[in-house]
């Protein structure tokens, strides 16, 4: 089952919750996935499916009730630096400015204090909030919160991004924008060495205008339904929206998502 | 933008004013009152100059204040760990909640008799009831803010590879930190309400009990100016809080700056 040199592993991964009233509810069944590196993979499937559990699994926020979760081989125990997350709510230090956020992980690693200020500067710059380093979080909108929490895990230089819904919270077209700009960071930030991206989303356009494959999922339990290859080439530019291959995709993605199980 | 405050400002002040005027209206140009019941804005005003100058209103806010500053620091250093441990610790909180919940609602009022027979009359009495305002309001703050780390604070954190330690001092901490700020606000509102009602009974110095002491002598124009230097310093208080905090955390109060 297992691709040799796959960067992360789901190797029949499970979750199951206590509810309240005592009995075991099922969230996500049992899923197998292999994520190659520098690989950007979506996953797009009904609230509740247990698509953020899945993430949560590989953040190591969560443990799975069955299965194993792998990264480069070596079982996923708690969360780690080497696994930068992106949250819907952006999960910033309100209390710390831009640069204080930026520099969260690098100092927490205990890089130098020099070595930290020129990551700042070139990951804040990549963002494009140069001239917004010293405001607070709520002080940004909320277009420019997710370009800082992108640039607080990006400057940690984790191997594998993995981003719960990042465009969400935002309005449409703002999240268009960044949907590119998210393209041009992740590319940017790739070069020295190549990321490794899971995304959730239950915009199905976006999955397809940022992946190399699309994992649909159906409702909960959360299983795999099917795993989808985006034709496109990279660089990815607007276009492609109006591509009838695009339409068709959206449209299978959509009808997977609508059939009952 | 400035004129509107201006006008702001000028708002404000109607109230007050037209209250001063018919206050001098009904002393002054039609007398309605005996002096000893209402004396005119003019004889407070005198009085008011004389206690500033012969020094006794300086010696009575100093001795208020100085016990405000002793009751507050000790409900810091006791509340301040106290909560943390209950807002931290489950058995800590399990062992300790049946009591803070039963002593919480007396009123600190409640403990003059008591203070004055453990205490007797003066500072350390006064300095026992005013901590006991202040204490409560700290504890339950720190304890909420304890309770109030954002999970994805701690998620964000843990991924980015901080330490126990490290989330302890750049999460928990700041966390915490605005909300004890919020408890020592409302503390030092509560302490500045009971410590002129402790020295009423239980001192001989403050501003309670310069008020007391010239109720005795029936001079009510040194009562009101008593009274109104009690509103002017709890005020003066609460704006001064208000910019400490804005100035230490400023992530807080921003909202409403933008």
């Amino acid at each position: 089952m297992t691709a040799a040199g796959a960067k992360i592993s789901v190797q029949g991964v499970a979750k199951t919750f206590q509810s309240a009233a005592g009995d075991a509810v099922s969230a996500l069944g049992e899923v197998d996935l292999d994520i190659a590196p520098g690989e950007f993979v979506s996953i797009v499937g009904p609230s509740g499916c247990g698509k953020s559990t899945l993430l949560n699994v590989l953040a190591g926020f969560e443990e799975p009730s069955q299965g194993e979760a792998l990264m480069d081989g070596r079982p996923i125990r708690g969360p780690g630096p080497e696994r930068g997350v992106v949250f819907q709510e952006y999960a910033l230090f309100p209390w710390l400015t831009v640069a204080g956020n930026v520099a969260f992980g690098p100092a927490s690693r205990g890089i130098a204090a020099d070595e930290v200020a020129a990551r700042v500067r070139h990951y804040v710059a990549m963002v494009k909030l140069d001239g917004s380093e010293r405001k607070y979080p709520h002080e940004l909108s909320g277009g420019m919160r997710q370009r800082c929490a992108l640039a607080r895990c990006i400057a940690n230089d984790p191997d594998v991004l993995l981003m719960d819904e990042p465009l969400a919270a935002l309005d449409a077209l703002t999240r268009l924008s960044l949907q590119d700009e998210l393209l041009r960071i992740w590319s940017e930030a790739s070069r020295e060495r190549p990321k490794t991206v899971l995304y959730i989303t239950h915009a199905i356009d976006e999955a397809i205008y940022l992946s190399d494959r699309v994992v649909v999922m159906s409702e909960r339990p959360g299983r795999i339904r099917r795993v989808i290859e985006v034709p496109f080439a990279r660089p990815r530019a607007p276009e492609i929206r109006t591509d009838p291959r695009f339409h068709a995709l959206t449209d299978e993605i959509w009808l997977l998502l609508r059939r009952e199980p | 933008m400035k004129g509107n405050r201006i006008g702001n400002f000028c708002w404000r002040l109607a109230l007050p004013a037209v209250l001063i005027a018919a206050w001098y209206y009904a002393t002054e140009i039609r007398p309605m009152l005996h002096p000893t019941l209402l004396p005119s804005p003019l004889a407070v005003l005198r009085m008011f100059w004389k206690l500033l100058w012969n020094g006794e209103l300086f010696v009575h806010i100093g001795a208020s204040l100085l016990r405000i500053f002793y009751a507050n620091l000790a409900a810091l250093a006791l509340g301040v760990p106290l909560g943390l441990a209950m807002g931290l610790f489950r058995p800590v909180e399990r062992l300790l909640d049946g009591l803070l919940s039963i002593f919480r609602p007396i009123p600190p009022l409640a403990w003059v008799p008591l203070s004055i027979l453990w205490l007797g009359i003066g500072t350390t009495s006064v300095v026992f009831i005013t901590f006991l305002a202040a204490f409560f309001a700290i504890v339950i703050n720190t304890i909420a803010g304890a309770r109030a780390v954002d999970r994805l604070h701690m998620r964000a954190a843990l991924s980015l590879g901080a330490s126990r330690r490290r989330i302890m001092t750049h999460v928990v901490l700041p966390t915490v930190a605005s909300y004890v700020f919020t408890g020592l606000r409302i503390a030092i509102g509560v302490s500045w309400m009971s410590i002129v009602a402790a020295e009423l009974i239980a001192a001989s110095s403050g501003l309670g009990y310069m008020i007391t002491y010239y109720r005795e002598a029936l001079r009510t124009d040194a009562i009101i100016v008593g009274m109104l230097t009690i509103g002017v310093i709890g005020l003066a208080m609460d704006l001064a809080t208000r910019r400490i905090e804005q100035w230490l955390m400023p992530w807080r109060t921003g909202y409403h700056l933008a």
